[in-house]
């Protein structure tokens, strides 16, 4: 009795712990969302945004997001969807390469030869990413779900998502499947649960005070692929644009309150 | 490079007035090495200034021990609606940039 009284006191205080533990972590979390330099992306983003590049010396400000040509507010938060023009469905990165290429006349290789910068030359890319994002704030998250292709992409992703492969013969859920699971200090979220999924739609992309950068939901999802030691997936591509599409519409409804800050 | 975009907001809390200013900045110690194993030279922020209606209130140094793209956060006692203040920083390379922002 005596023994199960102490055995009882020790687990109470374990769960104390972790409590605290989550507490700290979000404190932390809190801390560095105050005074982001994610503003300094956006503003970089608007000014290549509105500056005239490629041979057709256009800026992006003629660019279709969704909503017609130049409208961003809002427009983020409809992504991944259904483009007629392209008959495919796109998410952000997708549709700006896309203009890129229609708008500014640039080749895809041009549009493509740097999608991901690092510390000291952030990409085109994750800048624009930035500053359209951020014109979605307050927007609940609502992404195509309702037309055909956008179906297809759906459940492409839904599978991809749960499909084991590689060496490791991991899947996305093999890490982001289960309840209650950290590596580190950071909680894995169960991403096919939308109680999980909707924070996270609604901070991507964002600045990773760690390594100081700026990233998007393609490199998010490309590093995910390397960290499961997978062949690397293409920038783009029909499936990591399907797996955007099954995360972000999991997550639906939530108001985006992104560019986030990660640790 | 270093002369990125900064961002400041100033706002009137009871009295005083609370400023916060984003800059961009590689803030580099002098002690990372690139991909070539060359040492990165030192290049960060050396001196901040701030001035409310041209007048110096801050005059500050600061090290490379500061993180890159940094925020700052101050509060000013008293202040009013409409006060200019600006802020300008001075790197070890000579580099300089300054922002304004009136008092909101």
């Amino acid at each position: 009795m005596r023994l199960l009284a102490i055995l009882a006191a020790s687990l109470l205080a374990c769960s104390v712990a972790a409590q605290d533990a989550k507490k700290e972590i979000q404190r932390y979390q809190q801390m560095i969302g105050e005074g982001s330099p994610v503003e300094l992306f956006e503003l970089e983003g608007e000014a290549l945004w509105k500056k005239p590049q490629g041979p057709k010396q256009a800026s992006l400000e003629k660019c279709d997001l969704g909503l017609g040509p130049g409208v961003l507010k809002g427009a983020y938060a409809r992504l991944p969807r259904y483009f007629k023009d392209a008959d495919q469905v796109m998410d952000l990165e997708t549709r700006l390469v896309h203009c890129m290429q229609t708008v500014q006349g640039r080749s895809a290789e041009d549009a493509l030869q740097r999608v991901f910068g690092n510390e000291d030359r952030p990409s085109e890319l994750e800048y624009l990413s930035a500053y359209v994002a951020g014109q979605s704030r307050g927007v609940p998250m609502s992404p195509g779900t309702s037309q055909p292709k956008e179906k297809q992409a759906l459940e492409l992703g839904r599978m991809l998502f749960f499909h084991r492969a590689g060496p490791w013969d991991f899947s996305c859920a093999s890490c982001h499947g289960e309840e209650n699971k950290r590596i580190r200090m950071q909680d894995l979220p169960v991403l096919a649960n939308p109680r999980d999924a909707r924070p996270v739609v609604a901070t991507w992309p964002a600045y990773r005070v760690s390594n100081s950068q700026f990233k998007t939901m393609q490199w998010r999802l490309n590093d995910c692929y390397r960290q499961m030691r997978m062949p690397e997936p293409i920038f783009a591509s029909e499936t990591t644009v399907a797996l955007n599409l099954f995360l972000t519409a999991t997550g639906k409804g939530e108001p985006y309150r992104g560019p986030g800050t990660k640790r | 490079m270093a002369a990125g975009p900064m961002k400041m907001r100033a706002t009137l809390a009871g009295g005083h007035t609370d400023v916060r200013v984003l800059m961009t900045h590689p803030m580099e110690t002098g002690q990372r090495k690139d991909a070539d194993g060359k040492l990165v030279p030192l290049h960060f922020i050396q001196n901040l200034t701030v001035k409310v209606n041209g007048r110096t209130v801050i005059d500050g140094q600061i090290s490379q021990a500061v993180s890159r793209n940094p925020v700052f956060s101050f509060r000013l006692r008293g202040g009013a609606k409409g006060d200019r203040i600006e802020v300008s920083w001075l790197d070890n390379q000579g580099e300089t940039n300054k922002t304004e922002t009136a008092v909101a």
